[in-house]
């Protein structure tokens, strides 16, 4: 039956090539929104996760509340020992330490004064214990503009927007004026090494990158850090995994009336991050719904037209004595058939564009230029396996919708009129 | 009865000439003084040692003598204009505008309260509000408002001291009438005529810690201060 109703749908092509057509650009975009989506929520996740969040952050309370104000007043002592226990019960997450901070780059004239000044958003990582994790996390090697990746104590990478605003170049002294852990403030001379792209607006306005030792020395920040960041095997950010280092942790650490003892938290807890995956789920729900409200509307509207142009056809068939449900359960199997080719031929297409999406990416950076969360400015599209079948939920409830719908009609042709409609 | 309101008025001395007293103890041509600075932060308390010269209003130069991270840093001001000295990177930064109103090395102390001694006269008015007793010492409660924009609290809440016509306690309010800060001052001393506190408690409410103490070790009045002392070059001497 389903060979013969094939048939019947590819040799009229007025039955199939519409509903085929419609069916195939919903699904196509169904499938390239979803890739598109999904690409930008695990572009940013992973990005937070890299430079900022980690897949659970470490901090003491009142840093975590005002963690905006980079309040390294208020960072965590002992820190050494800390990571030391970590890496001890959690053998198998990777532990980092930074410092975050803001501060001036001063850059000075021939005469040692002030040529140009601007505001910086710094990171201390580790760069020179040996462990090249951390410059693997923020893409250092790839990033590099000018010059090269810092190789002594007291070498500095800077944005290369920010080196073209200050007009430096690696090789020069910048002075970082900011302030110590007890509040003092603090100047340090760095050379540039090299200018880096991070691919990110915010941070390529004015960030630097400063060894963690190197920092340190220059924020009175001995055996101290803003946070302790920790990512879980994999590296790969899975909330019921995190939710368990969480349990444990504060297991291990419970509450205590110290204002300065460790908290943790995942990464959803963050930046808004659990809200942002939240609500792009939620949109991408939303898409699958108007698609597939609109698609059978689409094929109830295309339905309705068939039904017209195969009046006589159901006439005739209703004549020589098929049941009316048997008519109306082959035009279902019809449309089932359409929403196949239509899907399959619609995800084909999507994942396509999707590739291409997913290769070369779309650039937003314009846009992203007030954002208040970290966000990349190319965001590309993500396959994943849930994409290859997405579009199949519009693709096919659509079509089936729509002709469910106006197929009701067939149960209003009445028997005893057939041979006078028919005549006519 | 119009006659008893009369001589109780006329007991309560004008807020100017109290300022007047006030300014002559606690102001001077110029002031030469070695000073401790004891940070009570919430997690640690730190000691620092400066020495300083100032002349009148408008200049003053401070040099840090320890913690050894602190040592050798110099600030030299000038009217609004603020230079800092540091020694690790031999270079000099200038600061100016609200940046002065910063913290001075985490303390509850601003640039402008460290460094500058303003004539309470030449920037305030003031009314007498009453009498009150501030650690055991009976004083003169005035308030004072500013007449100039470019003072750093629109209103001071002073308690006078009767006898030595010092500010035994002060409050200091911003232009919106938050209170900044408040200055408990103590161990009053007759220094070449004038009575003068050798300590002050700074607290700036706005600030976690238990306050700011600010010991004067030594300090001359109304000494030579050689010009070049106010000048960019010391700095890097």
């Amino acid at each position: 039956m389903i060979r013969f109703l094939l048939k019947g749908i590819f040799r009229d092509r007025q039955r199939s090539l519409l509903p085929v057509i419609v069916a195939t650009i919903g699904v196509m975009l169904t499938v390239t929104l979803f890739c598109w989506l999904n690409g930008f929520l695990m572009d940013s996740v992973e990005l937070n996760a890299r430079f900022s969040t980690g897949h659970v952050k470490i901090m003491t309370s009142p840093y975590a509340k005002n963690i905006d104000q980079i309040p390294n007043d208020l960072a965590l002592t002992g820190v050494d020992s800390l990571v030391l226990n970590l890496k001890k019960e959690f053998p198998g997450m990777k532990w980092q330490q930074r410092i975050h901070f803001g501060g001036l780059i001063d850059a000075p004239d021939s005469k040692r004064e002030t040529r140009a000044q601007g505001p910086a958003m710094g990171f201390g990582i580790d760069m020179f214990s040996g462990d090249h994790s951390e410059i693997e996390r923020f893409n250092l090697e790839k990033s590099l503009r000018r010059g090269k990746l810092p190789e002594h104590p007291g070498e500095i990478l800077m944005s290369e927007l920010f080196s073209q605003k200050l007009k430096v170049n690696p090789g020069d002294t910048v002075t970082l004026i900011g302030s110590t852990m007890n509040g003092s403030m603090a100047m340090s001379n760095f050379k540039i090494a090299g200018t880096i792209v991070f691919g990110t607006t915010g941070m390529d306005k004015g960030s630097v990158i400063i060894d963690l030792k190197d920092i340190r020395n220059a924020l009175d920040m001995n055996d101290a850090a803003g946070e302790i960041i920790g990512y879980l095997p994999g590296n790969f950010y899975d909330e019921v995994l995190a939710e368990q280092v969480v349990l444990a942790f504060n297991k291990l650490y419970p509450p205590s009336e110290d204002k300065y003892a460790p908290v943790i938290v995942t990464l959803s807890q963050q930046n808004n991050l659990g809200k942002m995956m939240g609500q792009i789920k939620q949109v991408g729900g939303f898409v699958v719904f108007v698609f597939v409200l609109s698609m059978s509307l689409v094929f109830w509207n295309a339905g309705l037209l068939g039904g017209l142009r195969r009046y006589i056809e159901f006439g005739t068939r209703l004549a020589i004595g098929e049941d009316y449900s048997h008519i109306y359960r082959t035009m279902i199997y019809e449309s089932v058939l359409i929403g196949i080719v239509g899907s399959v031929s619609g995800t084909i297409v999507g994942l396509t564009l999707s590739l291409y999406l997913q290769k070369h990416g779309l650039d937003l950076g314009s846009m992203m230029k007030n954002a208040s969360i970290m966000m990349p400015s190319v965001f590309h599209a993500r396959i994943t396996a849930l994409a290859f079948i997405i579009g199949f939920i519009p693709g096919l409830l659509s079509t089936v919708a729509g002709t469910a719908l106006s197929g009701i009609g067939i149960y209003k042709r009445k028997t005893a009129q057939l041979f006078k409609e028919l005549e006519a | 009865m119009l006659l008893l309101c009369v001589s109780i008025n006329a007991q309560n001395p004008s807020a100017r000439e109290l300022i007047e007293k006030v300014d002559k103890n606690m102001s001077a041509e110029s002031r030469v003084f070695t000073s401790k600075m004891i940070i009570h932060n919430p997690r640690n308390t730190r000691t620092i040692e400066s020495k300083s010269w100032s002349m009148g209003e408008n200049k003053s130069y401070t040099e840090y003598l320890s913690p050894p991270r602190e040592q050798g840093t110099k600030m030299l001001k000038l009217d609004n204009l603020l230079w800092i000295f540091s020694p690790e990177t031999d270079r000099i930064i200038q600061i100016s505008g609200h940046m002065l109103r910063q913290s001075v090395m985490g303390s509850d102390l601003s640039y402008e309260d460290m460094m500058e001694d303003p004539h309470l006269l030449n920037h305030y008015t003031g009314k007498t509000d009453g009498e009150e007793k501030v650690a055991d010492r009976n004083c003169w409660v005035i308030t004072l408002t500013a007449n100039t924009e470019d003072v750093a609290y629109q209103t001071q809440k002073v308690w006078v001291d009767k006898e030595h016509f010092i500010p035994m306690k002060k409050e200091l309010y911003a232009k919106s009438g938050v209170l900044l800060k408040r200055m408990e001052l103590s161990d009053v001393v007759q220094i070449q005529g004038r009575w003068y506190p050798k300590k002050i408690l700074f607290k700036d409410v706005l600030k976690e810690g238990d306050g700011t103490e600010f010991q004067i070790i030594n300090i001359d009045f109304n000494t030579k201060i050689p010009d070049y002392i106010f000048s960019k070059a010391s700095l890097k001497k």
